[in-house]
């Protein structure tokens, strides 16, 4: 019975005002020690104010196989970027 | 896609410096090379705590009691996100452990060696962390992405560590008779096991020219011991000791200093098992883990009523 | 010296920091698993930087030139003012989280009052150090509860290092003269507010770790008078190694 503690990806937000970020994993028997881990792991240098786990099994990926078929076709789709509309320069606050 | 197709196409990543994910297609060979030296380096960061966690207790400050404990959890800290970096290519940490714990798993050869004095902690941090940063910062550029990461964060929590061990060398060569000897004594039995750190010389490394063309290595072990005898040679002039290699001479037309021949033979005798430290080192990382078991079941266990009484 | 008692007071703690500390430091490198290693790590390190502040106020209060390292090092069993529950050996991991359990529920409730100190540096170490012990009072009863509630093993074992170490709980909310004194000159807590709040605490950590309360109510004192058990020499022994060998070097 003596199974790995399941592994846990590790998010943190570094300040107030800023998105969660995928730090890394760890180890641990349930949320509230992965949460103390990743506290005593992944912020011993004040790195962060707020910490997000996720058991790693639980996590859905898209497939590298498919990355053509999911990623090219936005590509071309130019006309959703500010830059494709040409205004003149005289045109002010836009 | 055909392996050879998909081999095309890993390698025309590889050369375009484009970082290889975990479910990216990768070739066998590849993936075993990056577990091997991924889990080496991750054992040597745990085993690698065991020689100065030797003087944590008998720090002679509380000043240096802190900074050594934070550096001996910095390497575990280490060890963790590479074994985790390893774990994303589809093995087990604890599998991992195992081969540790059996032998069948190398690590540093350094760290087989044993600290005799309070010296050996500035020597430790100022030529072993020196030679591991030196051989680290390209690995910051590996191509294989989580290992690059983890690289990263090694490396920004490391400069410190190098820093507090010139520190205690500095500190010691100012001081008493009896602490210079002390300087000096760490500086003769840490030098060579220090250039032995960056592995056999390149025609007798078998891994090198592979992990080059792969982009895990950057530089060659020769290129790499160099460089670090070229910078560690005016530290230890500034700390007034002297490099125990009567061969040492800068070569004005090389630009590089020359230095004398590493025992080969003792550096094979350590990795084969017969270094000073070996059996210790192993029984100390198996006995905290065989003497933990119960403590991972009973945290498994309390995991597995509580989710249940939750859905109860 | 301005105020001995204050002084004494302040080692008190400073001892009971230090020398629990230096206990967790000898786990440095031995965990039961890598991330655990890191948390006892993190505790100790909060300890020893408790302690630190402590000294370094106590130094000054001395007026002797002295400092942090001289009040650490090169004073004897006797001088040293800890409680016997912090030189108690590590044990296995249940010994190590119990005897800190019983710490913490001490020093979280006992910075909590010293936060309303009269005198400010001593609040405002307390107001620091507070916040520290939280986590730490949150992190042993977590662990309690694991192993008390885990497997039958850990829950024989933790059940077994409780009631080793039960008689060990009291001396830390037991009044001496140097806590009278420093309650009734408003630098100081009232130690008897905190035992109920920490008799509380333990009550229901232990009840939802299912672990059984032993019975009895002895106690073990000696330690904050400077009568310590024979453990304490031993890890002076090793503590103060250098600056015992080497004297008047700098490090």
């Amino acid at each position: 019975m003596n199974k790995n503690w399941p592994l846990w990806e590790v998010f943190i937000r570094s300040k107030a005002g800023l998105n969660h970020k995928h730090v890394g994993s760890l180890h641990a028997a349930d949320a509230d020690m992965a949460i103390q881990n990743a506290r005593d792991v992944y912020t011993r240098r004040n790195e962060g104010v707020s910490i997000w786990v996720v058991e790693s099994t639980n996590i859905a990926a898209s497939d590298p196989a498919d990355s053509d078929q999911m990623y090219e076709p936005a590509k071309d789709k130019v006309y959703r970027h500010p830059t494709f509309y040409n205004l003149p320069d005289e045109l002010k606050h836009m | 896609m055909d392996t050879a197709l998909l081999e095309q196409h890993f390698n025309e990543k590889i050369d375009q410096d484009i970082r290889i994910e975990p479910k990216d297609w990768m070739p066998d060979h590849y993936r075993k090379t990056l577990i091997r030296q991924i889990s080496q380096h991750a054992h040597s960061e745990i085993v690698g705590m065991l020689p100065e966690a030797n003087w944590i207790t008998r720090a002679p400050s509380l000043r240096r009691k802190a900074a050594a404990l934070a550096k001996v959890q910095d390497e575990a800290g280490h060890g963790l996100y590479l074994y985790s970096a390893c774990e994303t290519l589809g093995v087990d940490r604890d599998d991992l452990f195992a081969d540790l714990h059996s032998g069948k798993a190398k690590y540093s050869s350094i760290f087989n060696y044993p600290t005799l004095t309070w010296a050996d902690m500035g020597a430790i941090g100022w030529l072993v962390d020196g030679a591991a940063i030196m051989n680290q910062v390209p690995l910051c550029r590996a191509s294989y992405g989580p290992y690059a990461r983890a690289m990263v964060r090694v490396c920004k929590e490391e400069s410190f560590h190098q820093r507090q061990g010139y520190e205690i060398m500095l500190t010691l060569c100012n001081g008493s008779d009896e602490q210079k000897k002390m300087a000096q004594d760490a500086l003769n039995r840490w030098w060579w096991p220090s250039l032995m750190m960056f592995g056999p010389t390149d025609k007798d490394s078998k891994h090198t020219e592979q992990s080059m063309r792969w982009r895990i290595k950057r530089f060659t072990n020769d290129e790499l011991r160099q460089k670090f005898v070229d910078v560690t040679v005016p530290q230890a002039e500034l700390l007034g000791l002297t490099v125990p290699d009567k061969d040492l001479k800068w070569n004005e037309e090389r630009g590089h200093y020359d230095f004398g021949e590493i025992d080969w033979k003792e550096f094979f005798n350590v990795i084969s098992g017969n270094g000073p430290c070996n059996k210790q080192r192993i029984e100390a990382r198996k006995s905290a883990w065989d003497n933990g078991a119960w403590v991972r079941e009973a945290a498994n266990a309390h995991a597995e009523k509580k989710a249940k009484r939750k859905a109860a | 010296m301005q105020d001995q008692n204050k002084f004494n007071y302040i080692i008190q703690q400073a001892d009971n920091c230090l020398i629990l500390g230096q206990r967790l430091a000898e786990l440095c490198g031995h965990g039961p698993v890598l991330e655990q290693d890191i948390a006892t790590t993190n505790i100790s390190l909060d300890l020893i930087g408790q302690a630190r502040l402590f000294y370094q106020y106590a130094a000054e209060l001395q007026e002797e030139g002295k400092t942090e390292d001289d009040l650490a090092y090169l004073r004897d069993a006797w001088d040293f003012k800890n409680v016997l529950l912090v030189e108690q050996p590590n044990g296995d991991f249940g010994k190590t989280i119990f005897r800190q359990f019983l710490y913490d529920t001490f020093s979280c409730y006992f910075y909590e009052e010293l936060m309303k100190s009269s005198d400010e540096r001593l609040a405002s170490i307390a107001a620091k150090s507070h916040k520290e012990t939280l986590y730490h009072m949150k992190w042993s009863g977590d662990w309690v509860i694991r192993l008390g509630d885990g497997t039958e093993e850990s829950h024989n074992r933790i059940q077994q290092s409780v009631n080793e170490l039960w008689s060990y709980k009291d001396e830390i909310i037991s009044v001496n003269a140097v806590d009278q004194e420093a309650e009734k000159a408003g630098y100081g807590v009232s130690l008897e507010l905190i035992k109920e709040k920490r008799n509380e605490k333990i009550k229901a950590v232990l009840e939802e770790a299912t672990l059984t309360t032993p019975e009895g109510d002895y106690a073990h004192k000696g330690g904050k008078e400077g009568t310590h058990s024979e453990h304490l020499g031993f890890i002076l022994a090793d503590l103060q190694f250098l600056q015992r060998a080497y004297p008047g070097n700098e490090w």
